[in-house]
């Protein structure tokens, strides 16, 4: 069997409310994706559609996607998991076209999370954990990851500064990312100010400048087998590694605290299956939900020894010009973070980059990056390497 | 009518707001109400699990006993939040948590009166049942 190309790829504008309904919304990623792999419905023999299930009002979208984009009768199917959804979809528009079943796949991520009302979203987010053993204790996903970064500072004397720089960094290329729904500047002085809101405490040790923006978007990859992407595609980008990996979702079942697990594992399976080591890595994406989640990524791919993440930030080596740039699109933290197309958009930042058309946030001559997507707090942790 | 009598949903009293209310370890409420916090032990493997289950993904085993957590535990990691989810707003502030007891470990709240700046990372803590202000059951940690 041939090797696997991404030939297109496409995301919407991240923005507060999205003025459409979901299918509107999904047509946004999938035309550009279309465009940028000059493929015609017709050349689509399958799609995978991703999203976490409890911001939709509609029952099953990928039927409804199916029509909206002119992809009857192909089959379509659904996955699921949570933040990770199109990292998964990837995973398996990866299987079905090495195994010949497909040979190109749209994978179309999104998420309306204006689809339910705020009293609406105010609920599911405290359904978040395992509802019968944590959920009635009255936890929220940021309570959970500052669990993290409490138990990061403990054992290495990482700052509240450490994690705020990482805020800095994604806010300096949210201003110049076009489709960041966040688009202001962050400074370290406005996590001081009493009076601003990004340090206001959210559940500490973790502060509101620490979590992302939420989002409504989309997001679309055209997945191709090595024939169709050679046919269609001057500068296909290869898939070279995949990782997935889980995690109990009660922190009772959990051993570390310092860093997820799933993530870390997810990591060098890809690492193993690209032939790669950390430091072949040009530029790379990584879930940063909250701040500490990225400072947390560059421990457990390998960029920095554990407790190495906070001088790998201040010396500013994750910057574009750094010795590995990391979300230098705002990552979620600016750019947002629409759960079922995030890992899409994450995708189509590296697979830019790879091809050098990642204008203003270039890296030079990038030959191999990495994604590394995680789904609820560490449960899903998901790892792809591309290289051109 | 008889036949809705039948239904056991103890579960509906666990914590702020119950999320669930049919499950086959509803035992756990009837001993929080005698005010023990208990674990389930495998009778086949012996494996402890907490959360407490029905079901051994060790040895595939339905066969449970109760054990009682006593002693201490060692705190690993909180947070205290300044924002909570719908229905837990009266509650505010309060610090989630986790203790190791080393054969398992147990997710749960500090209790209200441990004072912030006395919670560290790695203090000996003990679990205790709590009635909350509407009437509902959990458990905290409290200072050992
Ligand atoms: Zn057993």
């Amino acid at each position: 069997m041939g090797k696997v190309a991404i030939i297109g790829v496409g995301q919407s504008t991240f923005v507060r409310k999205y003025p459409g309904s979901i299918k509107e919304l999904a047509f946004e990623g999938f035309r550009e994706a279309m465009n940028d792999a000059q493929a015609t419905a017709k050349n689509i023999d399958a799609s995978i559609v991703c999203s976490a299930p409890e911001y939709d009002k509609q029952r099953s979208p990928a039927g409804v996607f199916a029509e909206y984009l002119g992809l009857n009768p192909q089959p379509t199917f659904y996955v699921e998991s949570l933040c990770s959804s199109s990292s998964t979809g990837l995973r398996l528009a990866y299987s079905m076209v090495k195994s010949g079943l497909h040979d190109m796949i749209a994978v179309v991520g999104f998420q309306k999370m204006s689809e339910i009302t705020s009293a609406e979203s105010q609920e599911r987010m405290g359904r978040g954990a395992d509802i019968q053993w944590e959920s009635p204790f009255g936890t929220m996903m940021p309570a959970y990851y500052a669990m993290y970064a409490r138990a990061h500072m403990e054992k290495y004397g990482t700052k509240p500064e450490d994690l705020a720089a990482i805020r800095v960094k994604a806010a300096t290329y949210g201003q110049i990312n076009e489709k960041a729904v966040y688009r202001k500047p962050v400074t370290m002085e406005m996590f001081s100010d009493p009076e601003n809101i990004m340090g206001r405490p959210v559940a500490s040790p973790l502060r509101v400048g620490d979590a992302c923006a939420n989002a409504d978007g989309s997001s679309c990859l055209i997945v191709a087998s090595e024939e169709k992407a050679k046919e269609f595609s001057k500068k296909p980008v290869w898939i070279l590694g995949l990782g997935a990996a889980t995690t109990t979702v009660n922190l009772a079942g959990r051993d570390l605290f310092s860093g997820l697990t799933a993530a870390r594992q997810a990591g060098e399976q890809a690492y193993k299956m690209a032939g790669v080591t950390p430091k072949d890595i040009d530029v790379a994406e990584v879930h940063d939900c909250f701040t500490i989640a990225e400072m947390m990524a560059y421990e457990n791919l390998g960029f920095a020894e554990p407790g190495g993440g906070k001088e790998l930030i201040q010396s500013k080596e994750t910057y574009k010009e750094g010795s590995i740039p990391v979300n230098v699109d705002g990552g979620l933290l600016s750019k947002g973070h629409p759960i079922g197309a995030t890992g899409g958009s994450q995708i189509r930042t590296i697979v830019h980059q790879l091809r050098d058309e990642a204008g203003d946030i270039q890296v030079k001559n990038p030959e191999i990056g990495l994604i590394h997507n995680i789904g609820g707090v560490g449960l899903y942790g998901n790892v792809t390497i591309l290289g051109r | 009518m008889g036949t809705k009598k039948d239904v056991d949903d103890r579960f509906k009293k666990f914590g702020t707001v119950s999320f669930t209310s049919i499950s086959k370890i509803n035992d756990f409420i009837s001993h929080l109400e005698e005010g023990k916090v208990m674990t389930t032990k495998c009778t086949e493997c012996g494996f402890v699990f907490f959360p407490p289950r029905a079901d051994c993904s060790h040895c595939l085993s339905s066969s449970m006993e109760w054990n009682e957590i006593t002693g201490t535990g060692k705190l690993v990691t909180f947070s205290t939040l300044q924002f909570a989810p719908v229905g837990f707003e009266d509650d505010l502030p309060y610090s989630i948590a986790l203790l190791d007891y080393g054969d398992y470990k147990v997710f749960g709240r500090i209790a209200g009166d441990v004072p912030d700046d006395e919670i560290k990372i790695g203090m000996e803590m003990t679990t205790a049942v709590n009635t909350l202000s509407n009437g509902q059951l959990n458990y905290v940690f409290q200072k050992a």
